[in-house]
Order: C-alpha cells, then sequence, then structure tokens
C-alpha cells in the first residue's frame, strides 16, 4: 500500500493487485475499512508512516488508525485499487495473469513491486488436522472476519511474538486463554527483552500487552504435543517445562512464526538467499525492474515493511533520493528481524513432534511414516504426492524443510490453482513460446 | 446491508454478522468444510487463502476457499465430501 501509494505521489502510474477482498493484508485485515470515515485525516499518513509508529504488535485501535490513514493515503494518491485478484503466472515478461471469483485478466507493468507478505509456520503433531485446531494468525483472521469468539477456552502455542498479540485480541474479544504456550527458551526470551532497549515503542508495546494479558499463565519451554477431539477439537496436550499437561479447549491457535511468501517471486526468476527474496539497497530483485518490499526479503513486521514499501515505492518511480533518505531506519528495522530469527528459531524437540500416522501434508493426506522414508522433497513428492495437492506444499513444504532439512524451493506455474478457463487463455501463446524456447518440449 | 445475514450450509440456515467470511459461517455450523482423500473431517488452518483446507462449494461453484469469500444473503453453502 505504502510502495503504490508513494510510486503513485511520483506521478506514475500504478494499481495495486490484492488477493484480499479489502485492502491491507493480514495484519490490517479489515481495519482500512475504517478508512472511508477518515479519509480526511490523510494527511497525517504520510508523516506518521514515516515516523515510523506503527507496530504489528501495537494495540487494535492503532492498527485500526494505522491502516486507515495508510488505506486513506493510497485513495489520495490515485492509485488504482483492485481487490480480490489473485496472480496466478506470468505468461510473457512484463504480463501478469489473474483471475478473481468471476474470471481472469492480464495486467501489464513496467516495474512491478512485489509485497507478497509472509504466513505461518505450520509443523505436524498428533491431530493437528482436526476441525479448530488452527492457525494462531488464523484464528485472529477468523474473527477479524467475525467468528465470535466470547467465552470460548482458547489456547494459545507456538513461537514468535505473534502468539502474544493473538492473545491479547482474542481475549479483548471475550476468549478465555487457559496458557499461552511459547516454544522459545527463557533463557533466549531474556535476551530479546534486554535487546529491545534499543527499540523503546516495542518496550512500549510489550508493556501494553503484558496488561492486556495480565492473568494469563505464559509458559516458555512449551509446546503442543498433541490435539484430542472426535470430529472436532475438544483438548489438547501441551509439554509444559517439562511436564505433560491435558487443558480442554474450544480452539487451538497454533503457529511457529512466520515464513515469507516467495512463491510468486520464484515463478518470476528471482533469486533468494536464506530463503528469503534477495534485494540490493533500492529493494530490487535480481530481476530487472521487479521490486521486493516487506516479509518476503526478512521477516520484521510491519514497520520494517512499511519503510521498505515506500523505498520500493519510490525506486520503482525513479526517485532514488528521496528513497536513499529512508535507509537508516531501514537498517534498524532489519537488525530486528535478525533478533527475531536468533529468538525464535525451532528447538530440535519439536522434529520428534510427529507420529508415525501423523499427517504431514494435509492435501493429500500423506503421514509422516511415508515421508520420512524418502530422502528429498522432490522425492517425497514423486512417491508420495506429498506437496502436490492444492496448497501447492506452502504447509508441509516449510514442515519438510524443518522435519528434514529439506528444501522445496521448486515453483511452477500456476503458482495458485487455477480455473481451466484461466489456463486455457494463456495454452496458445505459451505452446507457441515454448516451442520457440525448447524446440516443442514444454 | 443489514447486521446480520442468513446463509444456508448443507440446507441448514445459520446466521452470521454482516461481513463475516463463509468460513465463520462453516465453524458458526459446526460442519467441517470438507472430508479429506483418506476421510478426515477439516475445518479451516491459515485463515488467509494459502491453505486450501477451508474449501467448499458456494452456489455450486466447488472448491471456493471459504475464508476469503464474504457472506451474502441467501448464499448457498454445500461441503464436498
Amino acid at each position: 500500500m505504502v510502495a503504490a501509494a508513494r510510486a503513485a505521489e511520483c506521478g506514475v502510474r500504478v494499481g495495486i493487485v490484492d488477493d484480499n477482498f479489502r485492502l491491507g493484508g493480514q495484519i490490517w485485515r479489515n481495519a482500512s475499512d475504517h478508512a472511508r470515515s477518515n479519509d480526511a485525516r490523510f494527511d497525517d499518513a504520510r508523516s506518521n508512516v514515516s515516523q515510523n509508529n506503527v507496530s504489528q504488535y501495537q494495540n487494535n485501535e492503532a492498527q485500526n488508525t494505522e491502516a486507515s490513514r495508510s488505506a486513506g493515503w493510497v485513495r489520495a494518491s490515485g492509485a488504482t485499487v483492485l481487490c480480490g485478484l489473485r496472480v496466478v503466472h506470468q505468461p510473457e515478461a512484463g504480463v501478469l495473469l489473474a483471475e478473481n471469483l468471476d474470471g481472469f485478466c492480464e495486467l501489464t507493468y513496467d516495474k512491478l513491486v512485489l509485497a507478497t507478505g509472509a504466513r505461518e509456520r505450520f509443523l505436524p503433531f498428533p491431530s493437528w488436522t482436526l476441525p479448530n485446531v488452527m492457525g494462531a494468525g488464523g484464528l485472529q483472521a477468523m474473527v477479524k472476519s467475525g467468528l465470535p469468539i466470547q467465552g470460548k477456552r482458547v489456547v494459545v502455542a507456538g513461537t514468535g511474538p505473534l502468539l502474544l498479540a493473538v492473545a491479547a485480541y482474542l481475549r479483548k474479544h471475550g476468549a478465555e486463554i487457559p496458557v499461552i504456550c511459547e516454544q522459545a527458551s527463557w533463557r533466549d526470551l531474556a535476551k530479546f527483552g534486554l535487546a529491545l532497549s534499543v527499540w523503546p515503542e516495542k518496550i512500549i508495546q510489550g508493556i501494553q500487552l503484558k496488561r492486556d494479558l495480565a492473568g494469563v499463565p505464559f509458559a516458555s519451554n512449551s509446546w503442543p504435543l498433541a490435539a484430542h477431539g472426535q470430529q472436532i477439537l475438544e483438548s489438547v496436550t501441551i509439554s509444559r517445562a517439562g511436564k505433560n499437561q491435558n487443558i480442554p479447549c474450544d480452539y487451538l491457535a497454533c503457529g511457529f512464526h512466520l515464513i515469507p511468501n516467495v512463491e510468486l517471486p520464484l515463478l518470476l526468476g528471482c533469486g533468494l538467499s536464506n530463503g528469503c527474496v534477495q534485494v540490493d539497497d533500492f529493494q530490487t530483485t535480481t530481476v530487472p525492474f521487479v521490486f521486493c518490499a516487506g516479509e518476503p526479503t526478512s521477516i520484521g513486521g510491519v514497520e520494517l515493511a512499511l519503510i521498505e514499501g515506500q523505498i520500493a515505492g519510490l525506486a520503482a518511480a525513479g526517485h532514488a533520493s528521496e528513497a536513499k533518505a529512508l535507509f537508516p531506519k531501514r537498517q534498524k528495522g532489519r537488525r530486528f528481524a535478525q533478533l527475531l530469527d536468533r529468538t525464535f528459531r525451532l528447538r530440535p524437540e519439536l522434529r520428534s513432534l510427529p507420529s508415525p500416522e501423523t499427517m504431514v501434508c494435509r492435501c493429500e493426506d500423506v503421514p509422516y511414516s511415508c515421508v520420512r522414508q524418502h530422502r528429498s522433497w522432490r522425492e517425497a513428492k514423486l512417491h508420495t504426492r506429498c506437496g502436490m495437492g492444492p496448497c501447492q506444499g506452502r504447509v508441509c513444504g516449510p514442515a519438510t524443510q524443518f522435519l528434514f532439512n529439506w528444501n522445496p524451493d521448486s515453483v511452477r506455474p500456476p503458482v495458485f490453482p487455477a480455473r481451466v478457463e484461466t489456463l486455457a487463455a494463456v495454452t496458445g501463446q505459451s505452446q507457441r513460446q515454448h516451442s520457440e524456447v525448447t524446440g516443442g518440449q514444454s | 446491508m443489514p447486521d446480520q445475514i442468513t446463509v444456508t450450509v448443507n440446507g441448514m440456515p445459520v446466521v452470521v454478522s454482516s461481513g463475516a467470511t463463509v468460513a465463520v459461517a462453516m465453524v458458526l455450523a459446526g460442519q467441517a468444510c470438507r472430508t479429506s482423500v483418506s476421510g478426515q473431517p477439516r475445518g479451516p488452518l491459515c485463515g488467509m487463502g494459502i491453505c486450501f483446507e477451508c474449501r467448499v462449494a458456494i452456489g455450486g461453484i466447488p472448491h471456493c476457499r471459504s475464508c476469503q469469500v464474504l457472506c451474502e444473503p441467501g448464499m448457498e453453502v454445500t461441503t464436498e465430501n
């Protein structure tokens, strides 16, 4: 959003293509709706976003305000907004193929800024496939989308600062949180707390979260061992600082930090570095005229994403000097990303969570016992269909990366499941191109 | 827009707040969205259109990710088996 707004302000023609039905991505989900009543305040948006005073971990009102401001800024900038449109393929350089519920379209560009965000990392444990076991961010997204949570018991588990934000959000909406299980050790968390002194705004957010979560048990060195229930979740067994405990609950909100969405960048040929999209100082990827901003370049939260987005937008519009002015702020954000990586790295014990029957690939129902017989992601795919269902390995890929050190980095078009009519639209073109390039082999 | 919307899930009426997604209606209905290839019930996981676990048929169109579609009055949702 800020990349588009910044670029549009430079006088170039800008369009935003968003997969969601509203602007704002996952963190600002629905919050940008408030923008319509706040349009008059868009003047503040630029200064406030530039001042770097927002965060993924702030309370909801602040997020709403910031989302509203950014949405107002986008509207005022004159950028065209296309929501509910998912890019599935790039049939030729400078052309993207996208589809929505009604059909498909081709979008042409001279410069492209990718801001594909991140998703939660899920790790398999027994019965994690039961309904009402959701991602931490997943359950929060559901509540933001209208799921009543008042009076429901929600165990929050996994790792990363998102757990606290989610727990605070759910509690504010009336949920009862029996426990928050964080797999990181007290020692790493204490180091994290000390290191935050460089980011006073994060300390303020931390204090706010602590207040919001007063009375909610927080257990470090703790993780889910198994979910229980017949047709739906009834309880969860956790390992709590070395002891097993069964907790009845309505929902388990479980996510193991975040991983970047690099599928579309990979499809376009962008190089990766340590699993993230590789960018230069101006957020340019290894592919000319393709920029990338936010979580795909490193998991650093909203603040870093906003700075990177502005740099990418300015650089794409040819305003390098203005972009340069934002470099120091980005540096600070990147240090925070590194701190997150260090603190919330996964402990090896989590590799032994799945039982032989535990589904690793939920789309194709491939159990751990089948997947572990293979030596690589590719071999497992070919023999078991692991990673070959509709999610295209987005869930089990990162899990196997952690469980077996595999490297699921091959991406083929379409990058999301697409309708046959959409594919048919490019078949003629791509057949022609393939014939030229490969002499008929495809 | 009314405050509440009624949709049907496998023919049963479900009332959701205006602006709710179909995935919310599914959870409120207490219905699994789909049955997996080995027969397990499945519901929403990621809540953001990535995992495809919440797919249902909406108005007869199969394989819709229910977390990415807003409820509309009278919408007919059926689960995938």
